[in-house]
């Protein structure tokens, strides 16, 4: 299959977006681009399951390598192996879901799809690229459309969260562009992932470039302490920004973090594993008791994504191969969890018009629909069996418990504990506002979810359920590209 | 038909049904949810007897052992070779002897609910979560894999939760069901730890293989799980007690009890199900799961278990005696029933005549989930005609309801333990147990063994004695076929259920275990009951004030125990006091003002820096010809006195 498929669809869109005449018009064009680019991440899992059945064990399938520069030697080198294609398959996924639930935006419609479709097209360039330089070029694409989409659609103290986010994330971006070119230097004069991977750099670079490449992806991922854009920039954007942002961007940074900063200095990452568990199990804890204390449904899951991104980190500190695997199955796992969350609260929002978890209550009588997926969608947060949650989150336990020192243990039982304070918070908000009696008459009179939300609703929902009832598909796509990188971790 | 097919259509039918009834219940099923899945359920009962008839008469004994079989299994998640989370059947006497329990204790429950929850405006969706329980809970005995234990562990635990807050709109029921959800998570969490510590300690999660390497002197792995120490006990100690946690959270053992009670708020017949017969013995069936692990492999943590259940029973049953509300009374009693199963457990040793205590238990789990069940039905039918769960509105209720009476009071003997109803000899096969191991056990339980004999006439007279018959103005009599049908065959379990003979299917080993009786071992526990019984009609029977002098006499310790010892507001404040205002406010005042605090101070600091930065250009010719000059006086003095 052909990847440039996969950024030439959102690019088409985007372009047929801005030529298009009336709302209409620009909603069903991103829908049908969103519906294709859904079918080609299809065909491409297929058509990746196929190679790997016919044996074709090369780390990067379909690989496209055009020369852009000599000096700087630049190149548009992609291709995918099984982290690649969850990742676009997410991203699919909360794309199309992003698309239904906005369907009734009315203010400057199609700058809104325009900016949706961009910051889709990054994502998948940035999932595709072996080039660090193209890499950074995509992830940059995806930062800017976060700024205007809070900063124009969003509601409450948009124009600073729009600031704080973009701000914290050009900061992380910074980061990531000085560790590149470190990089560069010091390995050869090359971008090339692969031919980086085969470069061995020296330990003290190593440890220079490594803690500057992975804040800066941390940065997008929510590592503590550089998370605050997270509970802002969530409550202010609108939301398919939201699902979008903790969907789809905080993944790019959990992927750099692996990809490039793990994979390329092990050295480097085998210095910090120690304070990246440390930092993480505090992301998880901390983040769990602070979203206890939260009444704001869209600041819940923001904290509560510090939390269970907080996984995804833990499992790469653990640098074993099955808490590998598990942090990548909790990325996807995350994505479509917490656009689904952000999807319902924004349901529940347009017919409330409050988020204040004390200010609802009985929904569950007016809104079954929409409580029925709320429910799905909090119960997977906590864990339950059959979700996606629960598998990601048990492959990261098993995976940090085959590190056998006690600092490896103490980390992982207090990551664990999280499980219990997740339920305590999960179980207010749907306490509070699908149980309970009605305490506002007024919401008597409001409608459960139009045909575009049930559609959104029930695609995250089919996907979190194929992870959470059988994960075999996705644990046979991770596991390998996971056992690649810590072949090259261990040295071998 | 294939076998494997036979035992796993068993918990699938239930999954049907909560498919079905869930997606379409709401729109097409609205009358017929209730047909649908009893239904389904009569087949899954059907099949469970069949495939119990086939294990215990047909293949299941080989050279006079009753033997494991693994008749289908699948792998679900690989985490590492060999280690992997697998989906399958396991069949052995006490999973097979699970089945018929939970299937057909759940068949009567779905009879009895087409009558006691007709009208119900989500009577669909009430089914469907009857559905999902069913299967989770089929599941878990079946499991083979201690993952795939865990995985139904936590699906009952929230089809529990959904059936405790099926009235939604009440916050008490509300509460009660995040109470229950949390509070047997927190288990959990140890259940968790646990198997994470035990497949590391023995490399595998496969029931049968981690059974057998962490019992095998010689096996590698239990040499050094046994010598990797932590805080003084061996990783294994700690694994097994872990587990254990879990176990005690589900079973509702001291001190982590205090979900049971609450969960009363859920519909009678799901108390019937839930909190009594099934899930709540669930802990009870992974002790005996993974029994020869602690008993040959950590016997210090099988004395633990012996000791939680029998303060659990003992502190049960006091409060048991004080309390009101009919409903509460019976969880307390449970809670008490299940302390026995606990700690015969406990006292018993793997295989041979020391494996009674183990064979006791499970029988009394056997005879326990038919005389409760049938007690919370029965108490379902008391509400459903009185409309109110508190005792104070009862008496004199024989005449009105003749069906309910009869079989309460065959419930009442068989739980007193009165010869020959079917408490009776589990119980006695219990004391026995104790009497020949622990001592100490053996007196809480007897003194136990009386108190239960008295709160249950107290209830019992209470409800249907008491006060002078009186008619409620109510037209409606004892609810129909639906809801007498299942009285009455319960009625008949907990009468008869006690002359099956246990020892020869279920035991530690396999092995047929032959029941040893002993007439006069039994005067003492019978003299206890009688006596409990006496003195509950003496007090009850004709309204008199009796009982309230009686409880002025105990004064302070009647209140402790009406109040519940108070464990309730000792855990309200560790969670409200410290766990919210100690951790969870500094951490979210803390992300809101230090941590981010720095980030917002970083953003003004450069804007003020910028700010600052941005006047020194400000296009006056004039400024700047003095910063020129002032650079070179700086320059020039550097030069001259500080570099030279």
């Amino acid at each position: 299959m052909n990847l440039l498929l996969l950024i030439g669809t959102p690019l088409l869109t985007a372009i047929a977006v801005l030529l298009s005449r009336n709302k209409q018009q620009v909603k069903w064009i991103s829908l049908a681009g969103s519906v294709v680019q859904l079918g080609l991440a299809f065909v491409l899992l297929f058509a990746f399951r196929q190679e790997r059945a016919e044996n074709n064990m090369a780390q990067m399938l379909f690989e496209q390598n055009y020369k852009l520069f000599s000096t700087p030697n630049i190149n548009f080198h992609f291709g995918v192996d099984g982290i690649s294609v969850a990742m676009i398959l997410l991203t699919s996924f909360v794309l199309i879901a992003g698309v239904l639930v906005s369907w009734n935006i009315e203010k400057m419609t199609k700058e809104f799809y325009f900016l949706l479709i961009l910051l889709a097209l990054g994502a998948y360039g940035f999932f595709i690229s072996l080039d660090l330089f193209i890499l950074f070029f995509f992830l940059e694409i995806s930062v800017i459309p976060k700024y205007l989409l809070i900063g124009i659609w969003g509601s409450g103290k948009k124009e600073y969260s729009a600031n704080k986010l973009a701000l914290m994330l050009m900061g992380g971006s910074a980061l990531i562009l000085v560790g590149i070119l470190g990089l560069y230097f010091t390995a050869g004069k090359s971008f090339d992932i692969m031919t980086l991977s085969k470069t061995s750099i020296p330990g003290d670079a190593q440890h220079i470039i490594f803690p500057l490449l992975f804040t800066g992806f941390g940065v997008f991922t929510a590592l503590f302490p550089l998370h605050t854009w997270v509970p802002d920039g969530h409550s202010s954007a609108p939301t398919a920004g939201s699902m979008f942002l903790a969907g789809i961007s905080m993944k790019l940074g959990g992927y750099g973090c692996l990809r490039v900063a793990t994979y390329l200095l092990p050295e480097g990452a085998k210095q910090y594993a120690d304070l990246i568990i440390i930092l993480s199990a505090i992301a998880i804890l901390y983040g769990a008791f602070a979203t206890m204390m939260q009444k704001d449904l869209k600041y819940i899951n923001a904290y509560s994504s510090v939390s269970h991104v907080g996984f995804s980190l833990l499992g790469i500190g653990m640098l074993t191969q099955t808490a590998i695997t598990g942090a990548l199955m909790q990325m996807v796992s995350h994505g479509l969890m917490t656009a689904l969350f952000f999807a319902v609260i924004g349901m529940i929002y347009d017919r409330t018009h409050t988020r204040m978890v004390n200010e609802m209550g009985g929904l569950m009588k007016v809104m079954p629909f929409i409580t029925t997926v709320f429910f799905i969608v909090g119960l997977c947060s906590l864990g339950l069996p059959g979700l996606s949650g629960f598998v990601a989150e048990m492959t990261v336990f098993m995976g940090s418990w085959q590190q056998d020192d006690t600092f490896h243990r103490i980390a992982t039982i207090a990551a664990a504990m999280s499980i219990v304070v997740t339920a305590v918070y999960i179980l207010r908000a749907i306490g509070n506002t699908a149980m309970g009696p009605i305490k506002n008459e007024s919401y008597l009179q409001l409608k459960d979810a139009n045909w575009n939300e049930k559609l959104a609703a029930i695609l995250l929902v089919a996907g979190i359920l194929a992870i959470g009832i059988a994960p075999g598909w996705l644990n046979d796509l991770l596991r390998p590209a996971a056992e690649e990188i810590m072949n090259k971790i261990a040295g071998k | 038909m294939n076998q494997s097919l036979t035992i796993a259509l068993i918990p699938l039918l239930p999954l049907a049904g909560f498919v079905i009834l869930g997606l379409f219940g709401r729109k097409y099923f609205k009358k017929s949810a209730g047909i649908i899945g009893t239904a389904l359920l009569l087949t899954s009962t059907i099949l469970a007897l069949y495939t119990a008839y086939e294990y215990f008469f047909v293949y299941g004994k080989v050279d006079g052992i009753y033997q494991q079989f693994v008749p289908f299994q699948m792998t679900w998640l690989e985490f590492s070779k060999g280690v992997s989370i697998d989906i399958g059947l396991l069949i052995d006497p006490i999973s097979v002897m699970m089945l018929v329990v939970v299937s057909f204790v759940s068949l009567m429950v779905h009879i009895y609910s087409l009558g006691y929850m007709k009208g119900e405006e989500r009577f669909s969706t009430y089914y469907s979560f009857l559905g999902l329980f069913t299967f989770s809970m089929l599941g878990l005995v079946l499991a083979s894999n201690i993952f795939q234990m865990y995985i139904f562990w936590e699906l009952v635990g929230v089809s529990s939760f959904l059936l405790i807050g099926y009235y939604y709109d009440k916050p008490s029921a509300v509460a009660a069901c995040k109470k229950a959800f949390i509070v047997t998570r927190f288990a959990d969490l140890g259940f968790l730890i646990g198997i994470l510590i035990l497949s590391y300690s023995s490399g595998t999660l496969d029931f049968n293989t981690l059974i057998a390497t962490l019992t095998n002197p010689e096996s590698s792995h239990l040499k050094t799980a046994a010598a990797s120490t932590f805080l003084g006990a061996s990783a294994l100690t700690w694994g097994a007690a872990l587990v254990f946690i879990g176990g005690a959270g589900k079973s509702a053992m001291f001190p982590l009890h205090i979900w049971l009670p609450d969960a009363m708020e859920g519909p009678t017949p799901v108390s019937a199900l839930i909190h009594a017969a099934t899930m709540v013995v669930a802990g009870v069936y992974l002790v005996a799961r993974l029994f020869p692990v602690f008993s040959i492999t950590t016997p210090g943590v099988l004395e633990i278990v012996g000791w939680v259940g029998a303060i659990s029973a003992i502190i049960a049953a006091i409060i048991a005696c004080t309390q009101t509300d009919i409903k509460r009374v019976l969880a307390y009693s449970t809670m008490s029933q299940i302390g026995y199963m606990m700690f015969a457990l406990g006292v018993s040793t793997y295989g041979g005549e020391g494996g009674s205590g183990y064979t006791a238990s499970l029988f009394h789990l056997f005879t326990h989930a038919m005389f409760k069940a049938l007690l919370f039905l029965g108490a379902g039918a008391v509400i459903h005609y009185v409309h109110s769960n508190d005792m104070k509105d009862m008496g004199g209720l024989r005449k009105f309801l003749p069906i309910t009476h009869i079989t309460f009071l065959i419930a009442c003997l068989a739980i007193a333990g009165v010869p020959p109803f079917a408490g009776f000899f589990s119980k006695e096969e219990i004391l026995l147990a104790a009497y020949h191991n622990n001592m100490g056990i053996y007196w809480i339980a007897l003194i136990t063994s009386g108190l239960t004999a008295f709160y249950m006439f107290r209830l019992y007279f209470t409800i249907f004695w008491n006060k002078p018959p009186e008619a409620h103005g109510i037209k409606h009599g004892e609810g129909g076929f639906a809801m007498m049908l299942p009285l009455v065959l319960l009625a008949v379990g907990a009468a008869a259920a006690g002359f099956i003979p246990f020892g020869e299917f279920v035991s530690s080993d396999g092995k047929v275990l032959a029941s040893n009786f002993h007439l006069e071992f039994s005067i003492a526990p019978v003299a206890l009951g009688l006596a409990g019984i006496f003195t509950a009609m003496w007090l009850y029977k004709k309204q008199n004030s009796r009982p309230d002098k009686l409880a002025a006499s105990f004064n302070g310790f009647y209140k402790a125990a009406y109040h519940k010892f108070y464990i309730d507001e000792i855990y309200l404040f560790i969670t409200k006091k410290v766990l919210f205002n100690l951790i969870g406010r500094p951490a979210a005042w803390f992300d809101r003002n230090v941590v981010d605090g720095l980030v917002n101070l970083t953003g003004t600091t450069t804007q003020a820096l910028s700010e600052g930065i941005k006047k020194i250009q400000s296009g006056k010719v004039q400024q700047y010809a003095i910063y020129f000059l002032a650079g070179v006086i700086i320059l020039a003095t550097l030069f001259i006195y500080v570099i030279r």
